[in-house]
C-alpha cells in the first residue's frame, strides 16, 4: 500500500470494503489518542480501553465522516466524547478529598504560597497536584478545565468538540474554575494558614 | 495568599509536561483484529435482523398458543379456551 495515500483516500477505500486501509489511520493517529486518553484516565488498562473504543466507534461510524474538516478533528472529537463518557461512568470512583500531599507537592505549594517564581524543576510536582485536583472535579468540570487550561482550547473549539452550546461552555467553565479554586484554596489553607 | 495566582502558576507548570503519547506494542494489530471481526454497521442490516428476531418471537408464541388450544384436555372436559369463548353464546338466558 502506498504510504503517501491521504486520509481521504484511505477512508474511501475502507468504506468500499477494504478494511486493511484502516490500519495506516490507526498507526498514524493512535499516539495522539493515547495522549488525550491519558489526560482523563490514570490506569494504563483504562487508557487502552478508551483508545480501543474510540477506534471501534471510528470504524463503525466512518460513513458519517463527511470530509469537510480533517479526519484528525473528527477523530479527536470522538476521543474527547469517549473520554467524557468514561469520566461519567466512573464518577462514583473519583477521589473525594486529598488526604495527604506528597513531599514534592508540599514543596511546590510552600514555594509558591510564599511568592516564589516558577521553577521548571518543580513542574512534575505541579502536574501531579493538578491531576489530583482534577480527579476530584465533576466530569464536566474536569473536561472543561483540561481543554481550556491544559490544552489551551478556545470556548468555540470546546463547543465544537463537546457539542455543547457556547453559553453552556461558558457557564460550565465559570463553575469549573470556581470549583477548582475552592479545592486549591482548601488544600493550601489546610497546610499553610 | 492569592489563589488566582497560585492556580495560574499551577496550570502553567502542569501544561509544560504533556501526557505521554506512547502506543503499546502491536496496538494497531489488536485494533485491526477487533475491527475485522465486527464489520461496519449497516442500518438496514440491523433493521432486518430486528425484524427477523421479532418474527421468530411471534411465530414461537403462535405455535405455543396453537399447541395449547389443540392439545386435548387430560380430564376429559372441553378445552378451557373454547368453552370460555363460547360460554356467552351458548347460555344467552343466563347472561341476560
Amino acid at each position: 500500500m502506498d504510504q503517501t495515500e491521504s486520509d481521504a483516500d484511505l477512508i474511501a477505500a475502507v468504506l468500499k470494503g477494504n478494511t486493511a486501509c484502516f490500519e495506516p489511520l490507526v498507526r498514524k493517529y493512535s499516539s495522539r489518542l493515547f495522549a488525550t486518553a491519558r489526560r482523563y484516565a490514570r490506569r494504563e488498562s483504562e487508557v487502552e480501553d478508551i483508545v480501543q473504543e474510540v477506534w471501534t466507534k471510528a470504524y463503525s461510524h466512518l460513513a458519517t465522516f463527511r470530509g469537510d474538516a480533517p479526519f484528525e478533528h473528527w477523530l479527536m472529537r470522538l476521543a474527547v466524547r469517549t473520554c467524557y463518557d468514561f469520566l461519567r461512568k466512573h464518577q462514583r470512583n473519583r477521589e473525594t478529598n486529598i488526604t495527604e500531599l506528597t513531599d514534592p507537592e508540599r514543596d511546590w505549594l510552600e514555594h509558591h504560597v510564599s511568592g516564589g517564581e516558577l521553577d521548571p524543576e518543580r513542574a512534575s510536582a505541579a502536574k501531579q497536584l493538578v491531576d489530583r485536583l482534577l480527579a476530584q472535579l465533576s466530569p464536566s468540570a474536569r473536561l472543561i478545565i483540561t481543554l481550556l487550561e491544559l490544552e489551551d482550547r478556545t470556548v468555540k473549539e470546546i463547543s465544537e468538540i463537546t457539542g455543547w452550546s457556547i453559553p453552556l461552555v461558558k457557564v460550565r467553565a465559570f463553575r469549573a474554575r470556581a470549583e477548582m479554586k475552592k479545592l486549591l484554596s482548601r488544600v493550601a489553607r489546610d497546610k499553610y494558614l | 495568599m492569592d489563589v488566582n495566582d497560585l492556580q495560574r502558576k499551577l496550570f502553567a507548570q502542569a501544561k509544560s509536561i504533556p501526557p505521554a503519547d506512547t502506543v503499546p506494542y502491536a496496538f494497531e494489530k489488536r485494533i485491526m483484529a477487533r475491527v475485522e471481526s465486527a464489520p461496519p454497521t449497516d442500518g438496514w442490516l440491523l433493521w432486518g435482523r430486528a425484524l427477523w428476531r421479532g418474527a421468530a418471537a411471534c411465530a414461537a408464541v403462535s405455535i405455543l398458543l396453537s399447541v395449547w388450544a389443540i392439545w386435548p384436555s387430560t380430564n376429559g372436559e372441553p378445552a378451557t379456551l373454547e368453552s370460555t369463548v363460547f360460554a356467552a353464546a351458548e347460555q344467552p338466558s343466563e347472561v341476560w
